[in-house]
């Protein structure tokens, strides 16, 4: 089970209360835990990435077991620690704006 | 009796105020989507309990909010905004081609007949439909690909197709207003389209009299005369006997032609407002006072309205979506700052009151009459 957080405005258009829980088939990577938490919340596409490209929104990152992994490939294989649920995959939104 | 719905867009969240007919007692009902930019909320008129709402983050992007209820509950719908075809560039602020890139829907319009179909006016300069109440949104691509789309270039705050009107005669024509491109017609339902521009005159542009270049802020009609057009553009108060074909300055006696918003009393086709801003430089109202101007006679003579608003120390804006009308006799009249106030008329100008004093920045205004 893949554990998933969310930055608080997108749990609460996802009416989510707490962390995704997900069933990933296959590799477990950046790319197919998106493609499950999109499947199970048509409302978040585009909120994370972007539509036409894909890419991770800007100001947007994407955390595990103490390691930023947004600049990794969306197809690289996630840790381990998250892959057994021991760590979520954490989507954090940038400090920014006012 | 007739009550009134006014849907208001903040920086950060979006506001419902409801009162009776009298306009004297209010309901304030929000903030929803709270945090979030709302650039505009807008009802049907053939069904006014549904609602559109543009909900915008740095963060996360577009969503599009469907409510049936009035406001009470609301679904996401679609958000994905996706040019026809090759995307292609248009000018940057340093004159090199840029790619045509989506940023945000500024503004919502829905049918005249039809609650499921929708226009949606965005930044980068488009224009889309959805025929299906929000869940897909197809780009006429026409408006783009007229010819100057490459040309175009954004103002200060973006390129963005900000104004969109259905003529209520003629379902085939809508005009709309790009900043900085200026004001564009169709005659076949979007298709294709053409600039209204000639008689404009922007000195800030290389050629003061470009067929496009012009930063239109805001248009206006009266639904029972269509052919009749109020502009306020960045400098300059514009008039259109022609459905845009030619353009004519009515500034008058204002005590400055820039500004933004401009509307139109729902009753009195002659009567507009405008609300005078010092400079492009000095976004606030002139002196520190802050007045709606009103010319009965379509332009040229304007008086000036302070019953009840603000005339010391007031330094807000007023942006361009953020004036509307409701339909009831007298008209009302609200408007929206970016210090957070909405103020209302119920009679037709005369007297002002804040309905609520301290939201967020105040990004639009529109209301409904409902009966």
């Amino acid at each position: 089970m893949i554990r998933v957080w969310l930055p608080g405005h997108l749990r609460t258009l996802a009416n989510i209360d707490g962390e995704v829980q997900l069933e990933v088939q296959g590799a477990v990577t950046q790319r197919s835990v998106l493609d499950a938490l999109e499947l199970r919340y048509p409302m978040l596409k585009g909120t994370i990435r972007e539509h036409v490209t894909g890419k991770r929104r800007s100001f947007l990152r994407f955390f595990a077991c103490q390691e930023d992994l947004s600049h990794e490939s969306p197809d690289a294989p996630l840790p381990d620690a998250v892959v057994s649920g021991a760590e979520p995959f954490l989507v954090v939104g940038a400090i920014a704006g006012g | 009796m007739s009550n009134v719905r006014v849907l208001v867009g903040t920086r950060k969240g979006a506001f419902i105020l409801t009162s009776d007919g009298k306009r004297e007692h209010w309901n304030v009902s929000g903030p929803h989507f709270a945090g979030w930019e709302m650039y505009h909320i807008k009802g049907s008129p053939v069904e006014p309990n549904r609602l559109y709402a543009s909900q915008s983050s740095a963060w996360s992007g577009q969503v599009i909010q469907r409510s049936n209820d009035g406001g009470q509950t609301w679904e996401p719908v679609g958000n994905k905004f996706v040019y026809e075809g090759v995307a292609g560039t248009h000018q940057w602020y340093d004159g090199t081609p840029h790619p045509w890139e989506f940023k945000r829907v500024w503004h919502l319009e829905p049918s005249l007949t039809d609650p499921d179909t929708v226009y949606a006016g965005v930044e980068d300069a488009a224009f889309f439909k959805s025929t299906d109440g929000g869940q897909n949104w197809q780009e006429l691509p026409g408006l783009r690909g007229h010819g100057s789309g490459p040309r175009w270039q954004p103002g200060a705050g973006g390129m963005c197709l900000h104004t969109i009107l259905l003529d209520p005669s003629n379902p085939d024509r809508i005009f709309i207003a790009i900043s900085a491109a200026g004001a564009f017609r169709t005659d076949d339902a979007g298709q294709t389209w053409q600039p209204i521009n000639k008689g404009l005159h922007s000195e800030f542009i290389p050629e003061p009299t470009a067929e496009v270049g012009h930063c239109v802020h805001r248009i206006a009609l009266h639904k029972s005369r269509p052919n009749v057009l109020f502009m306020q553009k960045h400098w300059d108060v514009m008039r259109s006997d022609d459905a845009g074909d030619s353009w004519h300055e009515i500034s008058g006696n204002l005590p400055t032609d820039f500004g933004f918003v401009i509307d139109v009393n729902a009753n009195e086709p002659e009567t507009i407002y405008v609300v005078p801003i010092k400079s492009d430089a000095e976004h606030f109202p002139p002196e520190g006072k802050l007045r709606v101007y009103r010319s009965r006679t379509g332009g040229n003579e304007w008086e000036a309205l302070t019953n009840g608003l603000p005339q010391s120390d007031c330094y807000v804006n007023v942006l361009r979506d953020a004036m509307a009308v409701d339909s009831l006799d007298k008209c009302g009249v609200y408007f929206g700052t970016t210090g957070g106030q909405v103020y209302v008329s119920s009679d037709a100008g005369d007297n002002w009151a804040p309905i609520v004093r301290d939201l967020p920045a105040v990004l639009s205004v529109e209301v409904q009459t409902l009966e």
